[in-house]
């Protein structure tokens, strides 16, 4: 392949499916619906430029460490799916397995733990449970000592996870999906989604009417807003995360350290800086600008895991707009209309799930059926009670 | 005072001793040295020098070392102070293991009026502003006002700009609530105009730096301009300098930062601002060779020097060069308004040509008040800017919550100043709106053209993302990583927007820019956290028996903010032991266990009742006063949210407990449905956490204790019956007892005001009879009761009906918070997990808490079949063995069978009992 | 830090207050009476605008009174809805 990225031609009149959204599940979505099952004439419609919402605004954290089987299935696809990506894609992703570390500050903490390790394990991620000595082997800088308000009394462990450059995946896959021949139209914005006799037919844009065969939604963020243009209401609700990156620093973070009970997720970039996520504004919203008291927060509880981040800068702070679920766990499959697909739910935590969902969603819009790991994520199970509980594993961090 | 007559300062850099002067930047004080190259680029490995005087420069970023290590900061910045010691860098820095010995702090302020910026139309505005009446704050990032003045040495009014600037201050200040905050960069502004602030208050001071949190009614930007570079080929040797920033030095610091200067201009600025500077370089010594004008077809093709600049390429691209021998070249393409706040605001740019620049447009919505005044909006002249803030800030613009009288404003207001008109007439033909946007200087090879000096970006590999088929701004700054330094693109960003537009042929205000994020300025993580750090981190809740715990040496676990005695360990004994101990004393005499910490909920009102009945699953209403009933809250999912006891003190007055954890949301889940669902029902909740101390004394041997404590209470099991309370007097303070039991054993609760818990607890345990139990104790006991702890035998996906509770669900009250989703499909199905005891096959065996059970006695390959999972484990002195609590798969239809709990490449075999393992029959209650 | 408007204590910060979601939702007067799907509409399914929110807030570290705003989510305009 050559050096260009990826082709920004006029949107043709018609695709066999338009996807909504040009962020990360949605490129990844087009590039395995191509290299899977052979739809090529395919759309990725982006009101903005290519993954420019939470692609470009993530803490770019990979982990599969879930506590329910269903999640363990997805998560554990998608990462199985990363060890092999930037051979698959011929793209660099400074895809680094350099493990991901959750730790416990109380003894509800050490339990949960305790049970997702076990469970992974069962279900085949690697897990390991590691009390605060083992902690320090694996991350020195962590502030073990029992004297602090909160004392680090365990973590667990996951090897495998990691991190991986966010906007080299997108463009990786934009990249190969291009050569396959999907089209990305960016600055396209869809106004509207024609539905007629219980069935899709086209989407209206900023760029004029496209007609399609299926039409799949994976607008992050503004699920809500697009799916609202097909009467379809999702229980989702949308709120401003926050993230920031400090100033280069020689490399000080040898892994990904996570803390729910404090929220604080942290891991060193490859050029150096590090990568921060904070906590989620508690109010809906649809701006990039979060509070800053939720910083300030954030930072206090940094220092507290770990003081030498003292005389860190903060560069930039940002913020993204994430559509989380009652169960924080993702919606994925059919809706009440025929040929929309629906693909949103992921929260603060949609970026490792990348390769994964793309796989099993491209697979529903080809085949007209739920991937057997995607089938428990329906928007039915809502209604039955048979949610995927991830608030434990999921909570704020990525 | 003339440079001579400071202070002189010793510093290091690099090791290499040296002197500067008071006042003096690190950066100003290297130049006075003649050290030119301070850094080394961070991909390339290139040299760099200074190339700014302030918090725009790119390039001198350096680590200090003393006294405190911090890394990448703008040597421009950092103002010198006797035994700084500092060193150079290669694009990273290096944090310190050490702890922060300083301390920071954040205050909050509010004002009608924010301005930032003391320049001239900042200084101008604030006066102007306090003049009449209001309350202001100036807030300024240098250590003194006047902003550009002292670098231009510029006269405002007739009068030397320093001297013009101080007298404005001063006036300032002498005015009622005014407030000037030199040394402050306003960081970020936020919602609802909320800005955040940095004061450097210095290494010396009490706290080194403070974050402001300021809300303002309206605010004024008058924050300036920065001047920006041209791209040309080595535009990044040390040597290259902005003409503003070596004007600076001259003027500012009193220092030469070269002996023979070129300048390469496109015109601009206030007046001609590289020319003024090439004019004060000359006053100051500076030989200057030759000045390059770019409108006059002038080009700087490139410059030669090893290291550092020795002499300038003058000429045209693919002709012949002239050399001009020149250790200093002196850069001006131009003035960028200082736009950061505004976008952080919300605020929309618009390119404006007539200064090649963005510029305000649309102000941002959504409750921000907000005016940009002076060079942030273009106005590069001393006289526009200061009618600029006079006109900002005069009445009627002045806004509404400004009521106080004004007072007498002697300067005049100026009614043709100008208002938002994005186009004036102010813009003089002295070339103030006569830039030519010259970018880049053409030339074949452009990988030595750099837009983006600290993160080493050049005009080429603009090209490389460009041919990539990048088509936006943003996608190139990825791409390139330009603009994500320190300098946050202050020069970079409108070059590299520029640039783009022009290798896309599209117009840069089509193009536009990048995002402009906070903060402002870098700001270290430690000024962020404030005092929020170590025991300031988050509140420590204590009981009033605390500093008896630790006499004890009670061994402490965090419950919420709380800090519980989890176990009190004599001397040798490991928790095991401690505990099997204390669950010993509590089953065969008596214990007791400091309970304050549960949650405490007073209701009262005709409709408290009903308001129970609609909250918990089991009836309240029907309990009779003296009574206690214990029960369970469900969210409106069906799923368990919180139990405790709810007592009945009078037919309209309750007081309900709950789990330590859960007691501020109980309470405002109370009050939530109170006022939003049901405001007509008459009841009110009052938190009494902290009023009632309470003291659970637990064991046959309680009564005893009790009786001899308590002489007036009849204690025997009829006169006082299990689930009752009384009223009396224990160890002769007023006590309300309560005949629970968390543990299957005869047991009180004492409840005293909180000031007497410590009385209380003194005199239970002088009667030398009872044995103090913490947390761990309790929960042992409480399971092999089967009595669950919300939150660790629950997860928010368990139903009363899960926990074996079914008694506990009302089947005759028509609704209660979580009935309908019983009855839905999930909540429903027979197989659900449910709340089982597990025995260990070797009653040695200690199940790990959250171990997965499993069906198999080997194990299939992943992904293995679960059944659910251990919620609680522990040795149990009662039973003689291990036993653990799990919430199983069909669990009620197990009991008896084998099941396999995996550890590590062990499966451990148990047998499913029934969660009650303990005097099932609860003989021991009355004791 | 928003700028809220209590009705009862003025404008606070949000850091004083909780937030309650969509407002108007009342609980169902007879949620037996309910279809799965409707009832699970009452629990899992609010309005999600981009624009003008009717939204709830209790001003918990204040007077702990419920009160209801209508806030634009995407500019954070707020408008007062609860009267004294």
């Amino acid at each position: 392949m050559s050096d260009r990225l990826w082709n920004s031609p006029e949107p043709d009149g018609a695709y066999d499916v338009v996807i909504v959204g040009g962020g990360g599940h949605g490129i990844a979505t087009a590039y395995y619906l191509a290299k899977n099952h052979g739809i090529t004439n395919v759309a990725v419609l982006e009101k903005g430029w290519l993954a420019g919402g939470n692609m470009a605004r993530n803490t770019t954290i990979i982990r599969s460490n879930y506590l329910w089987d269903e999640s363990a299935g997805i998560y554990e696809h998608a990462l199985k799916l990363w060890e092999g990506l930037e051979d698959e894609l011929g793209y660099d992703l400074l895809f680094s397995q350099r493990g991901v570390l959750n730790l416990a500050h109380s003894l509800q903490d050490v339990r949960d733990g305790v049970r997702r390790v076990n469970a992974n394990r069962l279900n085949g991620v690697d897990a390991e449970w590691l009390d605060p000595a083992q902690v320090k082997e694996v991350c020195p800088i962590v502030e073990t000592s029992p004297d602090v308000r909160y004392p680090v009394l365990g973590a667990t462990y996951q090897p495998r996870g990691g991190i991986a450059k966010h906007d080299y995946v997108a463009w990786g896959y934009a990249r190969a999906a291009s050569a396959l021949g999907v089209h990305f139209v960016e600055h396209c914005e869809v106004t509207g989604l024609e539905v007629s006799g219980g069935r899709v037919r086209a989407v209206e844009t900023t760029r004029g009417r496209i007609a399609a065969g299926r039409v799949a939604l994976s607008a992050a963020g503004h699920s809500s807003v697009v799916a609202g243009m097909a009467g379809v209401r999702l229980p989702v609700q949308s709120h401003t995360l926050q993230a920031l990156v400090s100033d280069l620093l020689e490399p000080v973070h040898p892994t990904v350290v996570m803390s729910n009970a404090v929220h604080v997720y942290v891991s060193q970039a490859h050029k150096g800086e590090l990568v921060m996520g904070a906590g989620i504004d508690a109010a809906n919203s649809y701006r990039r600008r979060g509070a800053f008291h939720i910083i300030e927060r954030q930072m206090a509880a940094a220092l507290e895991l770990f003081p030498c981040f003292a005389r860190a800068h903060v560069l930039r702070t940002w913020g993204g707009v994430v559509d989380v679920s009652p169960d924080a766990s993702p919606i994925v499959g059919l809706t009440p209309v025929d040929g929309l697909y629906v693909n949103c739910g992921w929260g603060t935590g949609g970026f490792k799930a990348t390769p994964g969902v793309g796989w099993c969603y491209a697979h529903t819009i080809a085949t007209g059926e739920p991937h057997p790991l995607n089938a428990p994520f329906t928007l039915d199970r809502f209604t039955t009670g048979a949610l995927v509980d991830e608030h434990g594993a999921a909570a704020v961090a990525h | 005072m003339t440079r001579r007559d400071r202070e002189v300062l010793s510093f290091t850099f690099d090791g290499r001793p040296y002197e500067g002067r008071q006042g003096d930047t690190l950066a100003a004080a290297l130049l006075a040295n003649g050290v030119r190259r301070v850094a080394t680029s961070v991909t390339l490995g290139r040299p760099r020098g200074i190339f700014g005087a302030w918090t725009e420069d790119p390039t001198a970023v350096v680590q200090i070392d003393r006294p405190f290590p911090e890394p990448m900061v703008q040597a421009t910045t950092i103002p010198l102070h006797d035994g700084l010691a500092a060193s150079s860098l290669a694009g990273r820095g290096r944090l310190s293991p050490d702890p922060d010995p300083a301390r920071y702090d954040a205050t909050h302020a509010h004002c009608d009026v924010l301005v930032v910026g003391a320049g001239p139309a900042g200084l101008t505005a604030a006066l102007n502003a306090a003049r009449a009446g209001a309350r202001v704050i100036l807030a300024d990032d240098r250590p003194e006002v006047g902003g550009s003045l002292p670098d231009t040495g510029e006269p405002v009014e007739g009068r030397p700009g320093v001297e013009w600037a101080r007298a404005a201050a001063g006036s300032y200040v002498a005015l009622p609530d005014t407030r000037l905050l030199t040394r402050t960069s306003v960081v970020g502004y936020y919602d609802h105009n909320y800005l955040v602030a940095v004061e450097r208050r210095g290494e010396r001071a009490v706290t080194r730096e403070r974050v402001w949190r300021i809300r303002a009614g309206r605010v004024v930007l008058a924050t300036g301009a920065h001047e920006r570079p041209i791209a040309f080929a080595g535009n990044d040797l040390p040597g290259v300098m902005l003409a503003s920033a070596a004007r600076a030095y001259v003027n500012r610091y009193g220092v030469v930062p070269g002996r023979r200067a070129a300048v390469f201009t496109t015109g601009g600025g206030s007046g001609d601002a590289a020319h003024d500077a090439a004019r004060d370089l000359a006053a100051a010594g500076v030989e200057i060779a030759e000045i390059v004008d770019a409108r006059q077809g002038g080009l700087v093709t490139g410059v030669r020097g090893d290291g550092e600049v020795r002499a300038v390429l003058i000429g045209r691209p693919g002709g012949p060069a002239r050399e001009v021998e020149a250790d200093l070249l002196l850069v001006s393409g131009g003035w960028n308004p200082v736009v950061h706040l505004f976008a952080q605001a919300g605020g929309e740019l618009r390119y404006d040509d007539r200064i090649a620049a963005f510029v305000p447009g649309r102000p941002p919505e959504g409750g921000q008040s907000v005016q940009v005044i002076g060079a942030a909006r273009g106005v590069f002249t001393t006289a526009g800017c200061v009618a600029e803030g006079l006109a900002a800030t005069s009445p009627p613009d002045l806004p509404s919550t400004v009521t106080r009288s004004s007072r007498e404003s002697r300067v005049p207001v100026d009614a043709s100043a100008p208002g938002d008109a994005p186009a004036r007439e102010d813009a003089g033909p002295s070339g103030e709106a006569g830039a030519q946007p010259l970018w880049l200087v053409p030339a074949d090879d452009y990988t030595t053209h750099f837009v983006d000096l600290q993160r080493d970006v050049t005009v080429a590999d603009l090209q490389g993302a460009t041919s990539a088929g990048l088509r936006s701004v943003e996608h190139v700054k990825r791409y390139t990583t330009a603009g994500t330094a320190h300098d946050q693109g202050k020069t970079s960003g409108t070059l590299t927007s520029a640039v783009i537009a022009h290798l896309l042929g599209v117009d840069v205000g089509a193009l536009g820019t990048t995002t402009f994020r906070a903060p402002y300025v870098p700001v270290s993580f430690a000024t962020l956290a404030g005092r929020d750090r170590g025991a300031l981190h988050d509140p420590v809740r204590v009981t009033a028996m605390h500093d008896r715990h630790v006499e004890r040496n009670a061994v402490f676990e965090n419950v919420g903010q709380w800090k519980r005695p989890r176990y009190y360990p004599l001397p040798g004994e490991d928790m095991e032991a401690a505990v099997l101990r204390e669950c010993r004393a509590v089953r065969e005499a008596a214990g007791v266990l400091d309970a304050s910490t549960l949650g405490k909920i007073d209701v009262r009102g005709p409709d408290a009742a009903e308001l129970l009945d609609r909250l918990y699953t089991n009836m309240i209403s029907t309990l009779k006063v003296g009574a206690i009933r214990y029960g369970v809250m469900c969210r409106a999912d069906g799923m368990v949210f919180d139990d405790g006891t709810v007592i009945r003190l009078a037919p309209d007055h309750f007081l309900v407990t709950t789990t330590t954890g859960n007691a501020a949301a109980v309470l405002d889940w109370m009050e939530e449905w109170l006022q939003t669902e049901w405001p007509d029902l008459r009841a009110r909740c009052t938190s009494v956490t902290e009023q009632w101390a309470t003291v659970a004394l637990a064991g046959p041997g309680s009564r005893a204790v009790l009786a001899a404590l308590a002489p007036a209470l009849a204690v025997d099991a009829e006169s006082f019956p299990f689930m009752t309370w009384r009223d009396t007097e224990v160890a002769g303070i007023e006590a309300r007892v309560c005949r629970i039991s968390f543990s299957g054993e005869l047991a009180y609760e004492i409840n005293v005001s909180w000031w007497y818990g410590q009385a209380l607890w003194d005199a239970v345990l002088a009667t030398g009879t009872v044995t103090p139990y913490g947390t761990e104790a309790m929960h042992v006991l409480r399971a092999e009761k089967g009595y669950p702890i919300i939150g660790q035998d629950t997860d928010g996906t368990v139903t009363p009906a899960d926990l074996g509770m079914d008694w506990i669900v009302s089947k005759k009250k028509p609704d209660f918070v979580g009935k309908r989703s019983h009855a839905r499909a999930d909540t429903a199905r027979p197989d659900r997990r449910r709340l089982v005891g597990l025995l260990p096959e070797d009653p040695d065996v200690l199940l790990p808490e959250g171990g997965q059970v499993i069906s198999t006695g080997h194990l299939p390959p992943p992904p293995v079949p679960m059944l659910g999972h251990v919620t609680s484990s522990y040795r149990s002195a009662a039973l003689g063995r291990t036993f653990a609590l799990a919430l199983v798969a069909g669990g009620g239809n197990r009991l008896g069978d084998r099941l396999y709990v995996p550890v590590n490449d062990t499966l451990i075999p148990v047998t499913v009992a029934h969660h009650v393992l303990y005097d099932p029959e609860s003989t021991r209650r009355d004791g | 830090m928003l700028l809220i408007p209590c009705p009862w204590c003025g404008p606070r910060d949000e850091a004083e207050f909780h937030y309650g979601g969509q407002a108007h939702v009342a609980y169902p007067a007879d949620p037996a009476a309910l279809t799965d799907e409707e009832w699970a509409r009452y629990l899992f399914f609010r309005d999600n605008p981009m624009g003008p929110f009717s939204e709830r807030w209790n001003h918990t570290s204040g007077c702990r009174r419920w009160f209801t705003v209508t806030r634009d989510t995407t500019t954070n305009a707020i408008t007062p809805e609860t009267s004294r």
